[in-house]
């Protein structure tokens, strides 16, 4: 166990350095000037962003520029944002809660739907309530979070008047209406991404289980007169969660990695929207950050995954 | 009317023999703008008469919570570095000019006692310098005295090239000294008709002294005040994150008495235009939103019924289509479009003529842009007193007859030529839905009239941006023609016709840095230009201004299509007041709500 977590950790080395190269020659190769508006500006004298950009280091060739962004993020230096010109960590944490609260959120409620709906599906697969959860899911996972989003403010927004559809990190009120408050502008992106996450979940969880319970011992446990509750929750979910166990664990950089259409749509102040915010403005720091942030986290999950399926089941052997 | 008899009249106004209506009654008799005619009485020392917009809340505070919504939050507080409009009207809610300009392109004095004329001694004659008299007993935010230490001070931080702030053009070439505690006199290194630039507007906000002298040049990133804004403004700051939410509180010692009328204020990032919009005239969540670039037709829809409305605010943005005077299709020494080649077809005057013919702008403006573009003949169109009185017209027979008078014939495919050289361009601009279906109108007039375009679109972000090693840039302009919206920043149209200066040639010697895209070059222009460089009476300067607004029109370097006010979306129950020239929030103090 031990020798494996060494070996997967010391394979995961070379695949980030690698990651970081890739993903800083698109962006040095990308068109675009983090000081265009600059330079379109007649009141601004081209010298301005010629200094800018000679400060910046960034008249300099790609390599030196990836290797100095190397050091300076092994040794913990997340640089400075080019456009607000605020450190890059200050930035992120002032974005993770959002993102943290309202993607995590959205993701546990997904699981909450997708886990009781999925078993019991699978348990009588065909019947009505397996039909209508499938109507269901493929209805969830076709419609794409831009249009639920922008459906969810046309009906409980503009029409009924009941949600505001800006959300705000800091919101005035205090205590216990400080809680419904959040709970008001937060409920309809939760909402939206829950929706579309529990749609393919439930799939997941339907069809892992149907794998499952057809097979021999489960037959043998019912035999054994157990009861219908130990059968599926013991001897079936248990085994079924394998596959979703992955899927959950890929999901969960995403839960740091925002959303970028749904922060988008409700203005939340999320990781996802200062990653599209700094693409749109070329703020390469803050996009380096951000996207090699994300891709440590899906080889870290990646990891647990697999560290998971041992102790879920014990005829995986790590060698 | 002579000069001598204006200036007559002018005094009679002066000395309170004749009234300022009167005056300008007879001005605009003469056929004079009435702004024009203001301006002749604002130079002259007589004060400037009250703008339409007036303040009712008698006592300061009170008007509970101001919420303000931006599709691109403001991301930096510091005037200095303000690029955007977003981070300029940020640091506009804490930091004050000397003076600002109200929606006639006039002066208001803010930090300022007045505003410098000739009359009070604040303008030399010879226009060599100008003094500032500073109002007394305005403190900063943490309630140190503001002086003239601090003008000065301001003014070495942005000249200095190491702090590389945006603001240096309007303090590099001028020499600010403290005459006394409340007085600072700029001096220029030649006559200078426009004066107000340094101190004054967008590119005017002053900085503390006591909070940033230590962090001038190469450290300016690490001066904590960056982020922390201590001004002299009606508002306090609070809390930012830099494009999410900008918070600020009521400044209780602010130096305009009863304002503000609001308590705090808050802008919020994020989004696009669209849902902003909602948000202020559908469901009232905000009070304004920021640049509305939506089309009219839904905003119309929007304000049906609608808890808000929408706020023309007129400013210097043109949408305009620039003509290539340089051939982009051959290469000379690693750069097409080279001043060393001439374009083999737009060379030719009558085609230019004709292709400003082809431009149909009445429809561009009534299916197109609708209240948010205004057709028009002239490049430079506000302030009032300095708008050409060309008209424009859209004439296809004339367009048809101009050409086959000069010799381009149509062949059998339609297209005319002449010398084997056909009338057949590219024409490019960045990809908006409105412009597109600009291009299309504009191709299909230039169809009937036997000219053939391929139209081209770029995303904006390419289009507009200063990358040398990209092709598709307006700056490089490799095409024959192209259309986009270029904004005269100040009042004082001088600076916004450099762009046809042959000097400013966009070429690869200066890295297309230069501002003429066109490569439009004439000596008669260059001379008329620099003639009101150096004009210092207003009236002269103006109608010399025009002139050169005229030629380039005549000469057909651009053909202007609409000007494009701002449009704010803004909540029924909130009074605002906007200008175009100056930041979207320098009337914030004067904002209240009225039930």
């Amino acid at each position: 166990m031990g020798q494996y977590l060494i070996r997967r950790l010391l394979i995961a080395v070379p695949s980030l350095f690698g990651i970081s190269l890739v993903l800083f020659l698109v962006l040095a190769l990308a068109p675009g000037d983090p000081f265009g508006e600059l330079t379109t500006n007649p009141n601004v004298p081209p010298e301005v962003a010629a200094a800018l950009r000679q400060k910046f280091g960034l008249d300099d060739p790609i390599f030196v520029r990836y290797f100095r962004w190397l050091f300076a993020m092994l040794q913990g230096d997340w640089g400075f944002s080019f456009v607000s010109r605020v450190n890059v960590d200050t930035l992120i944490l002032q974005r993770l809660p959002a993102t943290l609260f309202v993607i995590g959120s959205a993701q546990v409620l997904a699981l909450a739907i997708a886990l009781p709906v999925g078993v019991y599906a699978a348990r009588r697969p065909y019947s009505i309530f397996d039909q209508i959860a499938n109507t269901l899911a493929f209805i969830g996972f076709s419609l794409p979070t831009f249009f639920t989003g922008l459906v969810f403010i046309l009906v409980f927004s503009i029409t009924l008047d009941w949600l505001p559809f800006v959300y705000r990190s800091d919101l005035p009120a205090t205590g216990w209406r400080w809680y419904w408050e959040h709970f008001r502008q937060a409920i309809m992106p939760i909402m939206v991404l829950a929706l579309f996450q529990a749609a393919s979940m439930t799939r997941y969880v339907r069809s892992a289980v149907l794998d499952v319970i057809r097979l021999d011992y489960v037959t043998t446990a019912r035999a054994k007169g157990l009861g219908e509750g130990r059968v599926i929750m013991k001897h079936v979910v248990r085994n079924a969660l394998i596959p979703v166990v992955t899927l959950v664990a890929l999901q969960m950089p995403a839960v740091f990695g925002g959303a970028i259409v749904t922060e988008q749509i409700f203005r939340i102040p999320g990781i996802g929207s200062l990653l599209i915010s700094s693409i749109l403005a070329n703020d390469t720091p803050v996009i380096m950050a951000v996207t090699f942030v994300f891709s440590c986290l899906v080889v870290f999950f990646n990891l647990m995954a697999d560290l998971l399926y041992g102790w879920l089941d014990p005829r995986i052997k790590f060698s | 009317m002579k000069e001598k008899q204006l200036r007559r009249m002018i005094k009679a106004v002066a000395d309170g023999r004749v009234s300022r209506r009167t005056f300008i009654q007879r001005m605009v008799a003469l056929g004079l703008t009435a702004p024009l005619a203001t301006q002749m009485l604002t130079h002259s020392g007589v004060a400037v008469a009250q703008t339409k917009f007036e303040y009712k809340p008698t006592k300061r505070g009170g008007g509970g919570p101001l919420k303000i919504l931006y599709w691109q939050g403001p991301t930096l507080l510091n005037p200095h570095f303000a690029v955007g409009t977003k981070d300029q009207d940020g640091s506009r809610v804490f930091y004050e000019p000397l003076a600002g300009w109200d929606a006639d392109g006039n002066l208001v004095p803010i930090l300022a006692a007045e505003i410098p004329t000739v009359d009070n001694g604040g303008l030399a004659k010879d226009g060599m310098s100008v003094t500032w008299k500073l109002k007394q007993g305005v403190q900063w935010h943490d309630g140190k005295p503001f002086t003239a230490d601090d003008c000065v001070f301001n003014w070495e931080y942005a000249k200095d090239p190491a702090t590389a702030a945006v603001t240096i053009a309007a303090y590099k070439d001028v020499k600010v000294e403290k005459l006394d505690q409340y007085t600072i006199k700029v001096t220029f290194s030649k006559p200078t008709p426009f004066w107000a630039q340094a101190f004054v507007g967008i590119f005017g906000m002053i900085i503390p002294k006591h909070l940033f002298a230590d962090y001038m040049g190469g450290k300016s990133r690490e001066a904590p005040a960056n982020l922390k804004p201590v001004g002299t403004g009606a508002f306090k700051f609070v809390d930012f994150k830099p494009g999410d939410m900008l918070k600020g509180e009521i400044n209780t010692n602010y130096h305009v008495p009863n304002k503000p009328y609001f308590d705090t204020v808050e802008i919020k990032g994020g989004g696009d235009a669209v849902s902003a919009a909602r948000a202020v005239i559908q469901t009232g969540e905000f009070d304004m939103a920021w640049n509305m670039q939506v089309e009219d037709e839904i905003l119309v829809k929007l304000e049906q019924n609608g808890k808000g409305r929408i706020v023309i605010v007129e400013g210097g943005n043109i949408e305009h289509i620039g003509i290539n005077f340089t051939d982009p299709w051959t290469e000379v020494d690693g750069e097409r479009s080279s001043t060393k080649t001439k374009h083999p077809v737009l060379s030719d005057p009558a085609v230019r003529k004709a292709l400003a013919l082809l431009v149909d702008r009445t429809s561009v403006e009534k299916f197109i842009y609708g209240r948010t573009g205004t057709a028009t003949a002239a490049f430079v169109n506000k302030p009032d007193r300095f708008r050409s009185k060309k008209t424009f017209e859209f004439n296809i027979d004339k367009a048809n007859k101009l050409l086959d008078d000069a010799g381009w014939a149509k062949g059998s495919d339609g297209i005319r030529a002449k010398d084997g050289k056909k009338l057949k361009f590219v024409y490019q601009t960045s990809i908006n839905a409105p412009r597109q279906k600009n291009q299309a109108i504009v191709k299909q007039a230039c169809q009937k009239a036997g000219i053939d375009l391929e139209l081209k679109s770029i995303v904006a972000s390419v289009f507009f941006s200063s990358d040398v090693g990209n092709p598709d840039t307006y700056s490089k302009f490799y095409t024959d023609i192209q259309m986009f919206t270029t904004t005269q920043p100040q009042p004082d149209p001088h600076e916004f016709l450099f762009q046809f200066v042959s000097t400013e040639v966009k070429n690869k010697a200066n890295k297309w840095q230069g501002r003429n895209y066109t490569r439009y070059q004439s000596p008669a222009y260059d001379k008329l230009h620099a003639s009101a460089g150096s004009e210092l009476d207003p009236v002269k300067r103006a109608a010399i201004l025009i002139q050169c607004n005229d030629m380039v029109i005549d000469d057909v370097a651009v053909i202007p299509v609409v000007y494009r006010p701002m449009v704010q979306a803004v909540s029924n129950t909130l009074k605002t007041l906007f200008t175009g020239w100056d930041s979207n929030l320098s009337g914030l103090s004067s904002w209240y709500r009225e039930a």
